[in-house]
């Protein structure tokens, strides 16, 4: 359905300072004793889809609203397009938002809440209409322009946030944990939708989430947020594949941590080491292959705890002798539940190539 | 819930007679305007307009039904205006006290009239040595008639969020715009609920006006009051008790269909 583009290849690399959509310095952010926001550096690159993903509480939406112009910063700046933007007010940004709630206008038909920005800018009559009814096509809702916000389904709300932000052709499009409020159906379709707007209206996109899954299949990078702090930034495969700390492997994906004693036993080496449940190969104790390990590869032996059946894949947790648990998960391609539920207490080895584990600073 | 046959129609017993003893006396009010039998003898002997003739020819009635209305819209507007601004200052901002703000805002209305009465009363005349008049009615309406208007406007200002703003404030609009597009607008309903109570609330009042309203200033429930034991103007005082039912109808419930919608439906 959409045409298919090479991915841009936006990585850590340095950027020219014009070309920066927006840059944060040493943002801090405190509500009275509490500090939501303690020091975040930020690049992201124009026309960057760029992820801001965290737990609640981990000070995303907080810089998204110090970004928008809501709340002032405790210190640091906010540059927008190179131009210092940290003590204007909302309305003084070149900056649209797409609230979580939406927030349309309850008492405007659908039609006037995306003229709404053009019309406070004082467009002329004729042109804020045509620009509207476009962006409303952009988001295949021409037809409902003279329904009320409380007409409307709950994607089709978020379609007019939308609309009403991106018809200003802002330089930044806010965007705060847009597809929360809607159903899992409705979400993925919406995922691919945003994406492919984006790709054709060439906006920087920032947007906030909390789902890590919604964060790595949509964001050309990802900056991960923790306690006020920015835990790694990097693609998404950067992100899964080589999580920088312990908190970012346990909060995108499964955590699969080997430290201390069994880090020494298993790997030989000192340090806290994450591997992915997907790169572990289960082998059976009694398989009867006396040595399946290969020299570029690194094994564990423990026994299965529980077996999680899931349909196209199964999540063995199995506990290693060496001391802690890994959970591995195996694609179901010739087993069926009944086979993999009679494992449990087994005696197996978890085997993964050392390119797959990767330290992690605690 | 499902419940038996006897239950539902005691149910409806209860109601019924709980409507009654409110409503069948206003009928009978009603009634008894067009009731020829000077004595109100009941049932009524027969038909006539000429209570409704005389009340509308009857000058002091004119007057009195005038300085109501004055009375009343000079203490909805100030109820508009004071109770908005408190109920934007509680709602939001944060200050030492607002607390209690808040409840000194509501209280007037859970005063006893006589005790509101008594102190403007004292404070105008002995205190302030302002001669009492339309003008200390009006004050004295607008204490507890804010309430309404502060109650209504919070209430909204509540559900309302501050979302709206936010997004009208990112779209470009500075504050005044967005107060002009925006925030009115969707306070609108409440302001008109609130200005319909506060008035209502103003146009029947007696124990207050009685105390603040010196010699020369009559408002419609004073002559009523004043009228009602004079066996010539009795039928009068009816016709103008079975008009105000008719007409307070209409904004009670003008006022009920706007407090109790959703915003977000209109």
């Amino acid at each position: 359905m959409f045409p298919v583009m090479p991915h841009q290849a936006v990585t850590s690399v340095t950027i020219p300072a014009s070309d920066h959509a927006v840059r944060l310095r040493g943002l801090r952010k405190s509500f009275g004793s509490i500090v939501a926001v303690a020091g975040v550096d930020l690049d992201v690159a124009d026309g960057e889809f760029f992820a801001m993903l965290g737990p609640s509480g981990s000070g995303k939406t907080t810089v998204l609203r110090m970004i928008a112009g809501f709340e002032s910063p405790t210190g640091g700046t906010v540059e927008l397009g190179g131009r210092d933007v940290t003590r204007l007010a909302p309305f003084e940004r070149d900056v649209n938002t797409v609230f979580q709630d939406y927030a349309l206008f309850p008492h405007m038909s659908v039609l006037e809440n995306v003229e709404y920005g053009l019309r406070v800018k004082k467009v002329p009559k004729a042109e804020r209409r045509a620009r509207a009814m476009d962006a409303l096509k952009s988001v295949r809702l021409d037809g409902f322009e003279k329904r009320r916000p409380a007409q409307l389904s709950g994607g089709q709300r978020q379609r007019v946030a939308l609309a009403r932000a991106l018809v200003n052709r802002p330089r930044v499009l806010l965007l705060d944990e847009p597809l929360g409020a809607l159903d899992l159906k409705l979400r993925e379709e919406m995922q691919v939708e945003l994406k492919a707007i984006q790709r054709e209206v060439g906006i920087t996109f920032l947007f906030v989430t909390h789902d890590q899954e919604e964060a790595l299949t949509m964001s050309d990078r990802v900056a991960v947020f923790n306690q006020g702090v920015i835990e790694q930034v990097g693609t998404p495969a950067e992100i899964y594949e080589r999580p920088a700390t312990a908190f970012v492997a346990g909060f995108v994906g499964t955590s699969n941590l080997i430290s201390g004693a069994a880090a020494r036993t298993v790997l030989g080496k000192d340090g806290t080491f994450s591997v992915r449940p997907e790169k572990l190969r289960v082998v059976l104790g009694d398989s009867g292959d006396p040595d399946p390990v290969g020299s570029d590869e690194h094994s564990a032996e423990g026994t299965v705890s529980e077996v999680v059946y899931a349909g196209p894949a199964t999540r063995f947790v199995v506990e290693l002798d060496a001391g802690g648990r890994l959970i591995a998960l195996q694609q179901n391609q010739e087993v069926s539940s009944m086979d993999v539920m009679g494992l449990r207490g087994h005696r197996v080895r978890l085997v993964w190539q050392r390119r797959h584990e990767f330290a992690i600073t605690s | 819930m499902n419940l038996s046959r006897t239950a539902r129609a005691s149910l409806w017993a209860a109601l019924a007679l709980g409507l009654g003893v409110i409503y069948v006396p206003l009928g009978v009010v009603l009634l008894n305007s067009f009731n020829s039998d000077r004595t109100f003898g009941w049932p009524p002997q027969g038909f006539t307009l000429q209570w409704w003739s005389a009340a509308w020819r009857s000058t002091g009635l004119r007057d009195a039904l005038w300085t109501s209305v004055q009375a009343g819209l000079g203490a909805t507007a100030i109820a508009l205006v004071l109770g908005t601004m408190a109920a934007f200052a509680v709602q939001r901002y944060r200050f030492f006290g607002r607390d209690t703000v808040s409840l000194l805002i509501v209280l007037p209305i859970a005063l006893p009239g006589i005790v509101t009465g008594i102190a403007l009363s004292n404070t105008f005349h002995s205190v302030l040595g302002i001669p009492l008049g339309l003008f200390t009615v009006i004050v004295g309406h607008a204490t507890f008639c804010v309430v309404t208007v502060y109650n209504n406007v919070l209430a909204r200002l509540r559900r309302m969020g501050l979302n709206v703003e936010e997004a009208s404030a990112d779209l470009g609009a500075d504050t005044f715009t967005t107060f002009r597009l925006v925030t009115f607008p969707m306070m609108r309903s409440a302001l008109l609920a609130g200005g319909l109570l506060a008035f209502a609330l103003s146009f029947d009042e007696i124990i207050v006006t009685t105390f603040t309203a010196g010699a020369g200033v009559r408002t419609l429930p004073i002559w009523i009051f004043e009228n009602l034991f004079r066996p010539n103007q009795a039928p009068v005082v009816n016709v103008v008790a079975a008009a105000l039912i008719v007409v307070s109808v209409v904004p009670i419930y003008i006022a009920q269909r706007l407090s109790g919608g959703d915003p977000q439906t209109r």
